[in-house]
């Protein structure tokens, strides 16, 4: 109750909840946009937030992780376009709902079930933290390199069609870590006698280039468009009734969300696909998938807003980010000297708890701003997408130029733009790079300072967590290794 | 044959224009790199393996030519998609937009960023194609009010312009400080 209070306390600030307000309704407005995302925004916002207090810059950028997907669901029912790449599954029964004429029910549904995705994930989060406050200071550093390499792993393997590409882009980004001084001898690495290089290339700079730059590129190459979405008529609150028709579905695509957004590098896309999958296969009605089911969009809609809390959990407890927004986030942890891991979560419990509250607030002002402003976020989807990639292109300068004043900073990440334009044109990820990046820092610190204590490879697992993490790693190989062969098998047959 | 087909099927993904010869110049800059590792890295005598300043690059390096090989090997082996010169042409289009971005970044400091921004903006707009005077007003509008959030509210670090000094001392500081 203590905590409580003065995590209370922490939040009871104008400042906090300016960021929060600002956070929340600027990320709708954000995720709304289809082209502009989560990323782009938090991308941009990072160097700003370096002068506000952690409390505050996290609160604003947390405000925009956890609201962008509400905004997302509302160009995906209406113009069939997803507002974030996260919301591609809305469409398959949002659009149809819409061309039925049930826009209003759609959307409400959407709200409803991101609501419950998201207030029931945070829930899960302050249930589990004093489990998580138990466990996390028995992570040494020989756990925290193997759940960084679990999380290496996963995100390689969590790309489906293209792992070879995620693992050479994964492996970049750990080659990207390494440019410049080396953090025990100081002897330099691959600076070819350049000084510029000398102090290696900065995080914000690729994330800035990769995201930010990347898009607005792509958007001002690529043919204007114009996007036209019809006004919704009719009050919005209907759907809030109807989710507890979809209660089993909501509850159940919830806790999908929250088990694959604590695990790295899985995230929402994996949450989404099973609780479809479930919701699909325990219909009544399952041929209605795919053209307008109810039970489809809900399922869709909360499992990927039970993400965002879920990924703060290997961030907050580990300091181990599983995907590109959390991988951003870090850095306003070290930026203010907050380190996380499980010093945060013995040390400094008030201000995670706080977190918590801010995301769980954060839940109930964007659904209170969608159900009355739905028409006028309509207005923000119909910019045209040049002029966007105008606004984005400005944008990107002061988060780039703010960093160190550096023009090198900005050639480099105008080469990470065009570098990001080509992979986003062959559907290739650019995440990997980035996680490559933060976790490679990671496995290299861990892996040194483990060493003087492990005198035999087997040292290295003798301990129970480090047991099981390695345990963990050798099962999804194999998983993946069987699945490989299972499918290469059928196709073979479907073949004979 | 068969051994052949078998591969095929193995490494068969869908792919887009122009995957080949990314695959191609990825591969061919990780082994540039990868031969650089004995002058680019130290080897320290009497320090264990993987505290060795050359061992995470070329841990790194490593994967990345062995992914590069293999994702190599699968666009080599998928099904050819034409359009190829084009994409390319769409990837070399956007240095133009470099360009745009590079110039802006090089005025900010000479004009101030409130002048520079208001002209980059507008310009912008109108070679993106939009000619409606509502569009170019709204560029400026919308470039007054980032500068106005991020330097004057914000307090980001962006200098002042040069032209900033051939100012009055009073308006000077102001603009030093908010724009």
């Amino acid at each position: 109750m203590e905590l409580l209070l003065a995590a209370i306390d922490n939040l009871l600030r104008w400042d906090v909840l300016v960021a929060l307000l600002i956070g929340s309704i600027g990320g709708v407005l954000i995720g709304a946009i289809p082209g502009v995302g989560a990323a782009v925004a938090i991308a941009i916002l990072l160097p700003a937030t370096f002068s506000l207090e952690p409390l505050v810059g996290l609160t604003l950028l947390l405000g925009i992780y956890g609201s962008s997907m509400y905004g997302g669901s509302i160009p995906a029912i209406l113009i069939n376009t997803p507002g974030t790449a996260v919301n591609a599954l809305t469409t398959y029964d949002g659009y149809p709902m819409t061309q039925r004429n049930e826009a209003r029910r759609a959307l409400s549904l959407a709200y409803s079930a991101s609501f419950m995705g998201g207030v029931f994930s945070v829930i899960c989060l302050m249930l589990l933290s004093p489990l998580l406050a138990l466990i996390a200071p028995h992570f040494g550093s020989r756990e925290i390199f193997l759940a960084a390499l679990l999380g290496i792993i996963l995100v390689v393997l969590a790309h489906r069609g293209k792992v070879f590409a995620a693992g050479m882009l994964v492996c970049f980004g750990i080659f990207l870590n390494n440019i410049g001084l080396e953090p025990m001898r100081y002897t330099k690495r691959y600076t070819f006698e350049q000084s510029w290089l000398a102090s290696g290339v900065d995080l914000i700079v690729v994330i800035l280039g990769l995201f930010a730059l990347s898009q607005a590129f792509l958007l001002l190459v690529k043919k204007d468009e114009r996007p036209e979405a019809a006004r919704v008529s009719g009050g919005i609150f209907q759907g809030l009734k109807e989710l507890w028709l979809y209660k089993r579905v909501a509850t159940v695509a919830s806790s999908f969300g929250v088990v694959m957004g604590m695990i790295p590098g899985v995230g929402e896309f994996t949450a989404q696909f099973m609780s479809y999958t479930y919701a699909q296969k325990t219909s009544k009605t399952p041929e209605q998938f795919g053209k307008g089911s109810p039970e489809g969009l809900v399922s869709s809609e909360a499992a990927n807003n039970a993400v965002p809390a879920a990924a703060m959990i290997p961030l907050l407890a580990l300091g181990i980010p599983g995907e590109a927004l959390t991988a951003m986030m870090l850095s306003v942890f070290y930026v203010h000297n907050v380190i996380p891991g499980p010093q945060l979560f013995q040390n400094q419990m008030d201000f995670v708890m706080a977190l918590y509250i801010a995301l769980l607030l954060l839940n109930v002002m964007v659904l209170i701003f969608l159900l009355f402003s739905t028409n006028m976020i309509l207005k923000v989807i119909r910019i045209p997408t040049r002029f966007l990639g105008v606004v984005i292109l400005t944008l990107s300068f002061v988060g780039v130029y703010s960093l160190r004043n550096s023009m090198t900073d900005c050639i480099i990440a105008a080469v990470f733009g065009v570098f990001g334009l080509i992979l986003k044109r062959l559907d290739l990820p650019t995440v990997p790079i980035i996680l490559g990046m933060v976790l490679g820092n990671i496995m290299e610190v861990k892996l040194r300072s483990s060493m003087p204590r492990v005198k035999t490879p087997l040292d290295f697992i003798d301990r129970p967590i480090a047991a099981i993490l390695f345990g963990i790693i050798l099962i999804v190989i194999f998983m993946h290794i069987r699945s490989v062969v299972k499918e290469y098998r059928s196709t073979k047959q479907d073949e004979v | 044959m068969s051994q052949i087909k078998t591969m095929q099927q193995l490494f068969k993904r869908e792919r887009r224009s122009g995957d080949l010869i990314f695959a191609l110049l990825f591969l061919a800059f990780a082994i540039f790199l990868l031969a650089n590792i004995g002058n680019q890295t130290q080897w320290v005598k009497g320090t264990k393996l993987v505290s060795q300043p050359s061992f995470w690059p070329a841990i790194s390096l490593a994967g990345m030519t062995l992914f590069g090989i293999l994702h190599l090997i699968g666009s080599i082996l998928s099904p050819r998609i034409y359009g190829r010169l084009k994409e390319i042409g769409f990837w070399l289009r956007s240095l133009e937009y470099v360009s745009w971005f590079l110039a802006y970044v090089w005025l900010v400091p000479i004009i101030g960023y409130l002048l520079a921004t208001l002209i980059f903006m507008p310009l912008l707009v109108f070679r993106a194609g939009y000619r409606e005077k509502r569009l170019l007003l709204l560029s400026m509008i919308i470039g007054l009010t980032i500068v106005v959030v991020f330097k004057s509210f914000l307090s980001v670090k962006i200098p002042g312009g040069m032209i900033y000094e051939y100012l009055p001392d009073a308006m000077r500081s102001f603009m030093l400080i908010n724009f």
